[in-house]
C-alpha cells in the first residue's frame, strides 16, 4: 500500500506544510510518493525527491497545473489514484479547494484537517472550531485526507533511500474555469503559515497605520504579521494575515497577541503555539486565560518600549 | 437566471459548544440553533443579484431534520422565493449531502449554486467542491467578490497570501467566505411573509439517493486546555521571562 502525498510549493519551494504533511503520511507507515503539480517545477521536484522516505517523485510540469485550478488538480489526481491507499495533503486555500473533488469523483468521504494520526485508519480532527476534537474511522479503501500542518512536526529534508523522478504527461480536461488574475500580498516577512514568531495585533490597535507599531516589533523579533478577524474586518489589514478558525491556523514558538480580545474563534487558530504572550488593557480579557506571560497595559507604550529594548 | 442557495440549521455560532460525558457527540440538548453564518452569506448574495434584476428566482434548500424548515422560512424572509428541505436524519457526510443537492440540481437546473464554504459544526468544507465534481460544473470557492457577466462568473477568491480572480462558465458553483458581504436582518412584515411562501418537502427516496457510510465517529472529546500562565509587571520582566524562562527570544 502506498500513500500520495500531494505537496504544497510556491513554484521555487516546498511549503514547510509539506514536511508536516510528510510526517503525517509516514505516521500512516506506508510507502510515500509525492506528487508536485504546476509549471516549471522541476527544482520542487528535485527538492521532493530529498524528503525523509520518499521512494518516488511524481512531476506534472504543464501549463494547465499553473494556477492550481481544483477542476485541472482534481482531474490530475484521480488519474493517478488507482495505485494508492490513501491521498494526503497539508490543508491549505488550494487542497481544500481540489481535495473534495478528488473524494467526490472516487465516491469515497474525505477527512478534513487531520490533527493526529491513531492509524491507517483512523483520526482526529477538530470539529466545532476546535471546541471539540473527533476521532474517526475511515471506512471507504481510498482515503483522502487534508493534514493540519500545525499539529505535526516536520518531516526531515534528508532522504536515504532510492529516489526516483517520473514525469507524467497527462493534460488535465478543463474548459470551464479560467484564471483571470492575482493580487497576493508582497511581503518581506516571513510566511504566517510557516513562522517560528509571530506579532500578532487586534482591534485594540485602533488603525491600519498604528499596525506599523506591530510590523516593527516583528521585525526586530524576525517575525511574522498577524491579526485577529476583527482587526481585519475592521480594514487595519489584509485578510490574508487573520489568524483563526477561518483564517490561518498557526503554532509558532512565540506567539505574541497584542490589543486581541481573545475570541474563541481566534483562540481556535493560535492555541497550539509553544509560548504564547498576551499584552492588553482589559485584565479581564479571555486571552489572558491562554496566554503563558500576560502583561496588562497600553499596548501604545508596550510595543515601542519592546522593540527599543530587543 | 434561476439560483439554488444551500442552508444548514447549526448551533448559533455565539454558543460554547459542550461534550458530552460520554464522548458521544457534543451536546446539543436546548442549546440555540440557527442558520450557519456562511449560508446566510449565500442567502444574502443570491438575493442582492435578484434585487440587481440578474436573477429570476432564489430557491433555498437543506437537507436535514424536520426543525430546519425553520432555517429555510428564515432565508425566505431574507428574500428567498421558495423552500425545499429533504427530509434526512442524523447527520449526513458530505458526500451523501452533495448527491441530494445533485438530484435537485438535476430537476430544478439552476444556472448558479451558492453555499457556505464550511458549516461552523463539522467544518468540513467540503460540500460545494464535492457538488461540483458530482454535476461536472466548474467552481469557485472561498468567494469574496462574484461579479454575473452574462454566460460567466468571475469569483474572486480568498487563497492563502491574497486575493485570485478566475472565470467560471455557468452554470457553475460557488462557495461564501465571510467577506463576501454582510447579511442583511430580516424585517417583521418579510417574516410574516416567508411562511406564505412554498416550502416543498422531499425525501431521498423521492430523489432516489442512496446513501453510503464512510466514516464512522468513535469518539468526540473536549480539546487539551490550556493554562493560564503568570502575569508580568513591565516590559523588562517580559523580557527576562521569554529570554531566560522560555528561550524564545
Amino acid at each position: 500500500m502506498t500513500t500520495l502525498l500531494v505537496a504544497e510549493h510556491n513554484v521555487i519551494a516546498l511549503a514547510p506544510s509539506t514536511l508536516s504533511a510528510l510526517m503525517a503520511a509516514h505516521q500512516i507507515g506506508h510507502d510515500v510518493h509525492v506528487l508536485v503539480a504546476g509549471k516549471n517545477i522541476a527544482s520542487v521536484a528535485d527538492a521532493a525527491a530529498g524528503l525523509s522516505g520518499v521512494s518516488k517523485v511524481v512531476c506534472a510540469d504543464a501549463d494547465c497545473y499553473e494556477h492550481t485550478l481544483a477542476e485541472s488538480m482534481g482531474d490530475l489526481i484521480v488519474q493517478l489514484s488507482e495505485h494508492y491507499s490513501h491521498i494526503i495533503a497539508p490543508s491549505n486555500s488550494d487542497s481544500k479547494d481540489f481535495m473534495p473533488r478528488v473524494a467526490a469523483l472516487l465516491d469515497v468521504g474525505q477527512v478534513s484537517d487531520i490533527c493526529a494520526v491513531l492509524s491507517a485508519d483512523q483520526f482526529k480532527r477538530p470539529i466545532y472550531a476546535g471546541n471539540a476534537i473527533a476521532t474517526v474511522t475511515v471506512l471507504d479503501d481510498k482515503k483522502v485526507i487534508t493534514v493540519r500542518a500545525s499539529s505535526f512536526d516536520k518531516a526531515s529534508q534528508q532522504n536515504d533511500q532510492a529516489c526516483v523522478i517520473e514525469r507524467v504527461d497527462y493534460v488535465a480536461d478543463n474548459t470551464v474555469s479560467h484564471w483571470q488574475s492575482d493580487d497576493i500580498t508582497e511581503s518581506v516577512r516571513p510566511d504566517l503559515a510557516g513562522a517560528s514568531r509571530i506579532v500578532s495585533g487586534g482591534r485594540g490597535v485602533g488603525s491600519g497605520e498604528s499596525f506599523a507599531l506591530v510590523e516593527a516589533l516583528a521585525d526586530r523579533l524576525g517575525a511574522a504579521v498577524g491579526a485577529s478577524r476583527a482587526a481585519v474586518d475592521a480594514g487595519f489589514v489584509s485578510n490574508d494575515l487573520q489568524v483563526g478558525q477561518t483564517g490561518k491556523i498557526v503554532a509558532p514558538d512565540l506567539y505574541m497577541a497584542f490589543g486581541i480580545s481573545g475570541a474563541i474563534q481566534h483562540l481556535a487558530g493560535m492555541k497550539d503555539s509553544k509560548v504564547i504572550v498576551a499584552v492588553n488593557k482589559d485584565e479581564d480579557a479571555p486571552i489572558f486565560q491562554v496566554a503563558d506571560y500576560g502583561l496588562v497595559g497600553d499596548l501604545f507604550t508596550v510595543l515601542p518600549e519592546m522593540t527599543s529594548k530587543l | 437566471m434561476k439560483i439554488l442557495v444551500g442552508v444548514k440549521r447549526v448551533i448559533d455560532y455565539n454558543v460554547k459548544v459542550r461534550v458530552k460525558a460520554d464522548q458521544s457527540n457534543v451536546d446539543l440538548t436546548n442549546v440555540k440553533m440557527s442558520m450557519n453564518p456562511f449560508c446566510e452569506i449565500a442567502v444574502e448574495e443570491a438575493v442582492r443579484l435578484k434585487e440587481a434584476g440578474l436573477a429570476s428566482e432564489v430557491i433555498v434548500m437543506s437537507v436535514g431534520s424536520t426543525q430546519s424548515q425553520e432555517q429555510l422560512r428564515n432565508a425566505m424572509a431574507l428574500g428567498a422565493d421558495r423552500g425545499i428541505l429533504v427530509e434526512v436524519e442524523g447527520e449526513m457526510a458530505p458526500l451523501n449531502v452533495a448527491k441530494a443537492f445533485a438530484a435537485v440540481i438535476q430537476k430544478e437546473q439552476p444556472e448558479l449554486v451558492i453555499l457556505g464554504k464550511q458549516s461552523i459544526d463539522s467544518d468540513n468544507n467540503q460540500m460545494g467542491q464535492m457538488l461540483a465534481a458530482l454535476t461536472k460544473r466548474p467552481q469557485g470557492t472561498f468567494a469574496s467578490k462574484l461579479v454575473v457577466d452574462g454566460d460567466k462568473a468571475l469569483v474572486t477568491r480568498e487563497i492563502d497570501g491574497g486575493l485570485r480572480t478566475i472565470a467560471l462558465t455557468l452554470p457553475s458553483i460557488v462557495t461564501t467566505d465571510l467577506r463576501l458581504n454582510e447579511p442583511r436582518y430580516a424585517k417583521l412584515p418579510d417574516i410574516m411573509k416567508a411562511k406564505r411562501k412554498p416550502l416543498e418537502t422531499l425525501s431521498l427516496a423521492d430523489l432516489g439517493v442512496t446513501l453510503k457510510t464512510h466514516h464512522r465517529l468513535d469518539k468526540v472529546e473536549a480539546p487539551a486546555t490550556r493554562t493560564a500562565g503568570v502575569k508580568v509587571s513591565s516590559v523588562d520582566e517580559l523580557i527576562r521571562k521569554l529570554k531566560d524562562e522560555a528561550k524564545v527570544i
